[in-house]
């Protein structure tokens, strides 16, 4: 459905963010993109959904395809009407906006205007928390509440693939598994194919049907979600369940093993 | 008692047009967080534009009217495609010197095409004051109440229900997560300076009915600075309460205070007023406050 080809991205039109960065979405699945502080997920996501520009970045090279059509240097609003909408990290929310109000922001680009109280309410099933605040500003609302109104602003413009930066950042743990459930069934019930951005390995992989690995601006491991939970190497680095303590004084430069790149 | 209703009746026409002329800032301000400060040219082209037709053409005042919306929706497009979107990623204050380049380039125009003799309209509305109460008041002037009240119901409703005014909402909001949804910020900067030009160019046309149209008339785009810094710079109800209470505290002021100082308090009362709204409610009487989560 999607593919990234061997995207190099630029920010500034010195400071390479993307060195090569290929992967796939297959359709209706959910795919992970794993990786430490500024391996380069979030550009992966921007250079998708064409907000690289309004932040001083471009693509210099490869190419990204979606359903056949060639994406790079198009405007957002057309790749929002292709069918792909980024949750942007940090919730980004309309502070001023009420819950419902947000939610019909986030229907803008569709074509079917007769649907959108339907489907409104259906965000309200997936998210019952939400129709109690329904009238209020969406800027009064607790941290999970507004991430969760990111994601329904997300479905209400019914796309095809939804990107996800980052929901779990700054939310309770216990809200985090509750989030990502409801992502689940989101996509089993409506199809929508995912690409989800995350820290917390454990959780993205857990609903996730392949991952990806970044560092440094390109993939470094990829595989099925299970056979990456089970591998000894990102259990360590990622998942913060290592083996035995290691012992530093017997390898005086304690360095992460370089992996092959892909 | 009737020169005091007498006096409140004035005020409150005189503040509608004030909250009309405020209408247009607090727009351009809620989308870009700019001040227009060509926001006094943009309300007295219109009216020229509508003298013109009437008098040398003789067209009837409401297709007048008409084509002369239709000339400031124009004008605001261009004036957005020519000199707002090519700094529209730069700082604020570029964007605010600009409009006082522009405001001197249109009002240099207005001068050059029609000189600076004070003009007068051919009479539009009926003559004959109507006598309410013991009130007398000009039917030119119950007109711009009207018509201003309905623009206030019209941009409440656009603002909360239509999909235009909810995404230039989100924009004025959070212009990242607005591009994100597909909304097209040029679009929405666009249509806003639109918006903004044309109720400019009607509250233009009331006003020189009233008092005739000159050049100098564009004073009333700094006049109307106190209207919106009281009512709130980012609040559409904001700025038509707060055109009433301009407006009748200017004429009772007028009315009462000037015979006792000498004359001149009217033009100093609504800035007397900033001063307090400043100190004692910094973000105007519905100004929203930034929310702030930790």
């Amino acid at each position: 459905m999607l593919h990234v080809n061997n995207v190099e991205a630029v920010y500034s039109k010195i400071i390479l963010a993307l060195k090569g960065m290929s992967l796939h979405v297959p359709e209706g699945k959910i795919v992970a993109l794993l990786g430490s502080n500024g391996a380069g997920k979030s550009t992966t996501l921007k250079s998708i959904s064409g907000l690289l520009s309004g932040e001083g970045g471009q693509i210099t090279a490869g190419t990204i395809e979606f359903q056949g059509k060639k994406l790079n240097n198009i405007t957002p609003d057309v790749i929002v009407k292709n069918g792909i909408f980024l949750c942007m990290e940090g919730r980004h929310v309309f502070r001023d906006l009420t819950v419902e109000e947000n939610l019909m922001a986030g229907a803008y680009s569709r074509k079917d205007r007769t649907n959108i109280k339907a489907d409104m309410e259906k965000i309200f099933v997936y998210f019952p928390k939400l129709k109690a605040l329904r009238s209020r500003k969406a800027g009064y609302l607790s941290g999970g509440e507004q991430q969760m109104l990111a994601i329904g602003r997300g479905i209400m413009a019914k796309p095809k693939l939804l990107l996800l930066d980052e929901p779990s950042l700054g939310i309770a743990p216990l809200l985090v598994k509750e989030i990502f459930q409801i992502i689940k069934r989101i996509n089993e019930e409506e199809g929508t194919s995912m690409l989800v951005v995350e820290q917390n390995a454990n959780v993205a992989l857990s609903i996730a049907d392949y991952g990806y690995i970044m560092e440094n601006g390109r993939v470094v491991m990829q595989g099925k979600a299970d056979y990456l939970l089970s591998n000894e190497e990102v259990r360590e680095h990622y998942l913060g369940i290592g083996k035995e303590e290691k012992n530093y004084k017997e390898n005086k430069v304690y360095r992460r093993r370089q992996r092959v790149v892909w | 008692m009737t020169f005091f209703l007498q006096m409140l009746v004035t005020g409150v026409v005189v503040g509608s047009i004030y909250g009309l002329v405020a209408l247009g800032f607090v727009l351009i301000y809620r989308a870009s967080g700019a001040l227009n400060l060509a926001n006094g040219e943009f309300v007295i082209i219109g009216p020229y534009i509508c003298l013109i037709l009437m008098t040398a053409y003789k067209i009837p005042f409401i297709y007048a009217l008409l084509i002369t919306l239709i000339f400031s929706a124009v004008l605001g497009l261009v004036v957005e495609r020519l000199v707002i979107r090519p700094i529209q990623n730069a700082p604020v204050v570029s964007v605010i010197m600009a409009t006082i380049g522009l405001s001197s380039l249109l009002g240099g125009a207005v001068h050059m095409i029609w000189g600076h003799q004070t003009r007068t309209f051919p009479p539009v509305f009926p003559q004959t004051p109507i006598n309410i109460a013991g009130v007398i008041i000009s039917p030119v002037y119950l007109w711009s109440f009207i018509v201003v009240v309905l623009l206030l119901v019209i941009f409440s409703l656009f603002f909360k229900f239509s999909k235009m005014g909810i995404a230039m909402r989100a924009v004025a909001d959070d212009r990242q997560a607005a591009l994100s949804m597909g909304m097209s910020v040029k679009y929405v900067y666009a249509a806003t300076w639109t918006i903004a030009a044309v109720v400019a160019a009607v509250g233009g046309v009331l006003l020189g009915n009233i008092n005739g149209l000159s050049p100098t008339m564009s004073a009333i785009g700094l006049t109307v600075l106190p209207v919106v810094i009281l009512g709130g710079l980012d609040s559409v109800l904001g700025a038509i309460v707060g055109g009433f209470i301009i407006g009748v505290v200017q004429n009772l002021a007028g009315g009462y205070l000037d015979p006792l100082v000498g004359g001149g308090l009217k033009d100093v009362v609504p800035f007397i007023i900033v001063l307090l709204i400043l100190m004692l409610k910094p973000h105007g009487l519905f100004g929203s406050r930034r929310i702030e989560r930790v």
